[in-house]
């Protein structure tokens, strides 16, 4: 495969290949974030985390149209503000659900699975009345459009750069609220035991009903950064959330830091292999390989010790 | 019950519903010639023939009515891409209706929502067939759906104009196809590249299910006949969003030509990916032939401007049938409507029907099977075509350059009308 090429021009290709398999682990961690605090710490299978993102695709979308419209001047910020009503419209509405349904499905990880799956069909369905059936093209602002030259094969996306600082930026954000502040504690305090949590005095319901926000909002946030890779349309979020379940519960569910180092084993071994097989035979041995390690591992890479 | 689920974009129900009522009630829906392009001939409207005449088989025919069906997905994953071939079949049908019908009849159609879901597909089918005796089915997009129905219609005898551009491998008494089958669409294409471009390499990319593979394959046959080369051939799951990988590929191995059959919402992703990557398309030849209009409203005009795309229609395409048609269609739809390859393919449908029941003086479906060879339309949209002894449409092949705007400039058309091939000798 490689007769015929220069050191050089192999050189500058592993360089881009590894900066792709970059790329694809910070879609991974932004798209797996929200749904490993749903999961790993409510214990809540949030089938409809795909519907999530692409609410904050659509808020992006419509927010890209207001600044067109009537403050063109400001329209290179306006991805800035989208990605904030994002955040504030996904959360809003994962608090909703959450009033709604989810609180009164806890410790039933089964029944949480179908409605939640019940509320992915019905939040398509309203995307499809609301906006139509057919895909929308998010116009960009021109700073995020196009790579930048290193050498003359080297190019690198800008927006790929972007994704990665926004990853880094929001997986600080929340380790910092998890590990570093009053909130987290309270949270991981009712993942851990919910009713002793409780009894000390900590308000159970509220940390469930912010925790599950905050996890659907950094959804939106993540929709909203894929508009610049992927397509947004009613069912565009079906075709996150196979890859979403695969890196949390690789991770480990409960494990935050797992969900991370399993986003990067996953997309290393993905788009190595895309490179040098098809790109569906690649995903068939990415499959095969997280299959195996949970064989090994059931719990996932990382395995939070509590006494049971 | 109703059986009819209403299309559910916004801009769709209020006169949509309206248009229907109207068409129940067998009225004229719409003041004369305000769908009417002047080009269409307008029918005298003659004595209609006697039912017992025309329908022996016990369609759905009165002395003043036809009922026809019309089976498209309007929820669920296909939608996106069936929502414009309801569209041009309402259109075609309100059309025929205010030229008089068919043979004296006014059409009414039922519509059922096929759902993404094959099984469903069928299920409906037969319901349109067996309890509503519809005398003709317009619908089916995806080649699962039309394979699921397939069956239904040869064992109950119906008739069902399909509008898809695909593979091919296929044949039936009970279809019309009125989309281009593979030959159609990508040899005359790929000579064209070959003699514009002078290319020589080529790199064949397709979302991986049948049609992008079975094109592809048809598509490295005839560049190896031709003594050049394919450099790589991938396909990727069906919305795959992360192309960067193979684009890292296409970048070592430099192919004169990207050959892309990437379909649905992967397609947004790979053009945006590629544009990201540095990747310009007014240097790097680009030939696609699954992108049309109704895609690029989501890949975004802007990244994917410079690409060819080959098929037989195009929105820009200039001729008087055309003009006329993309009027009617706005004026129905909307302002802001787009209307692809499919969507033209679609309002044929109806048309070529009407034809073909006047030739045979019939509506039964036998009749209209074998008068259906030879049938001419020369008011079509995409310019003159003609139905051939398959079952499938003599059409020109033409290339298109994708403008920023998210419009195709036509650039190239065949001389001749390109033979339907759906079984080409050793390319299976």
């Amino acid at each position: 495969m490689f007769e015929g090429y220069t050191l050089a021009e192999l050189g500058s290709i592993f360089a881009m290949q590894g900066f792709a398999g970059l790329i694809l682990f910070s879609v991974f961690v932004l798209m797996a974030l929200g749904l490993a605090i749903i999961f790993g710490q409510m214990g809540v299978i949030n089938m409809a985390h795909g519907e999530f993102l692409i609410l904050g695709a659509y808020i992006t979308y419509f927010t890209s149209n207001f600044f067109l419209n009537y403050i063109p001047a400001l329209f290179s910020a306006y991805f800035f503000v989208a990605m904030a009503l994002a955040f504030v419209g996904a959360g809003a509405l994962g608090m909703l659900v959450e009033w709604a349904m989810i609180r009164h499905l806890y410790r039933r990880p089964l029944d949480t699975l179908l409605a939640t799956w019940g509320l992915s069909l019905i939040l398509q369905q309203f995307y499809r009345s609301v906006f139509g059936a057919r895909e929308v093209g998010v116009e960009l602002p021109e700073w995020l459009i196009g790579s930048l030259p290193v050498t003359d094969i080297i190019e690198v996306p800008i927006n790929g750069l972007f994704v990665m600082a926004l990853t880094l930026m929001i997986t600080t954000a929340v380790g910092v609220l998890m590990y570093r502040s009053r909130w987290g504690k309270q949270v991981r305090a009712v993942m851990q035991n919910r009713v002793m949590a409780g009894a000390v005095g900590i308000d159970t319901e509220k940390v469930d009903r912010y925790t599950f926000g905050i996890g659907c909002g950094i959804a939106g946030v993540a929709g909203s950064a894929f508009t610049m890779v992927g397509s947004t349309g009613p069912t565009s979020g079906q075709l996150y959330i196979v890859d979403t379940f695969l890196v949390v519960v690789f991770g480990g569910a409960q494990s935050l830091l797992g969900t991370i180092a399993s986003a990067f084993v996953i997309s290393q071994a993905q788009s190595t292999m895309e490179f040098f097989l098809s790109g569906s035979m690649a995903k068939v041995l990415t499959l095969l390989t997280v299959v195996g390690i949970l064989m090994l591992r059931p719990q996932g890479l990382f395995v939070l010790k509590v006494r049971r | 019950m109703s059986s009819d689920h209403t299309p559910t974009s916004p801009q769709l129900n209020g006169p949509e519903s309206a248009l229907r009522r109207k068409l129940l009630l067998g009225m004229a829906a719409l003041p004369a010639a305000a769908l009417l392009p002047g080009l269409l001939p307008r029918a005298a409207f003659a004595q209609a023939p006697a039912t017992s005449a025309v329908n022996t088989t016990g369609l759905a025919v009165t002395d003043s009515t036809v009922r026809v069906g019309i089976l498209h997905s309007v929820t669920g994953t296909m939608a996106i891409s069936e929502t414009g071939s309801v569209q041009a079949e309402k259109l075609a049908i309100a059309q025929i209706n205010e030229m008089g019908g068919v043979l004296g009849r006014k059409i009414e159609f039922i519509q059922e929502d096929g759902a993404s879901d094959w099984p469903n597909f069928a299920e409906k089918a037969k319901k349109l067939l067996v309890n509503d005796k519809a005398a003709a089915v317009f619908g089916c997009w995806t080649s699962a759906s039309r394979k699921a129905v397939l069956p239904v219609f040869e064992q109950y005898n119906g008739m069902l104009y399909y509008p898809t551009f695909y593979e091919g491998l296929e044949q039936s008494k009970n279809v019309i196809y009125t989309g281009q089958e593979a030959t159609q669409q990508i040899l005359a294409g790929i000579d064209w590249v070959v003699k514009e471009k002078q290319a020589k390499s080529f790199y064949l990319l397709g979302s991986d299910y049948i049609w992008p593979r079975t094109s592809n394959k048809i598509a490295r046959k005839h560049i190896e006949k031709n003594s050049l080369k394919v450099v790589g051939e991938e396909y990727f799951p069906l919305g795959h969003t992360q192309f960067n990988s193979v684009i890292n590929k296409i970048k070592l191995t430099k192919p004169d030509v990207i050959y892309a059959i990437i379909v649905g919402g992967s397609n947004v992703a790979f053009y945006k990916q590629l544009k990201a990557a540095g990747i310009d398309l007014s240097k790097q030849t680009l030939v696609t032939i699954s992108v049309t209009e109704d895609e690029i409203l989501g890949i975004g005009g802007e990244n994917i401007a410079g690409a060819y795309a080959c098929m037989k229609y195009f929105q820009s395409l200039d001729n008087p049938n055309n003009k006329a048609f993309v009027q009617a269609f706005k004026k129905m739809w909307g302002e802001n409507i787009v209307i692809g390859d499919v969507t033209q393919a679609a309002y044929l449908g109806p048309w070529l029907w009407k034809l073909t029941v006047e030739k045979a003086g019939s509506f039964d479906v036998d009749k209209v099977a074998a008068a259906s060879p030879g049938i001419e339309f020369q008011q079509a949209p995409e310019g003159y075509v003609r139905i051939h002894e398959n079952h499938h449409l003599w059409s020109k092949t033409r290339v298109g350059k994708a403008k920023a705007d998210g419009q195709y400039e036509v650039i190239y058309e065949t001389a001749d009308l390109m033979e339907p091939d759906p079984f080409p000798k050793g390319y299976q």
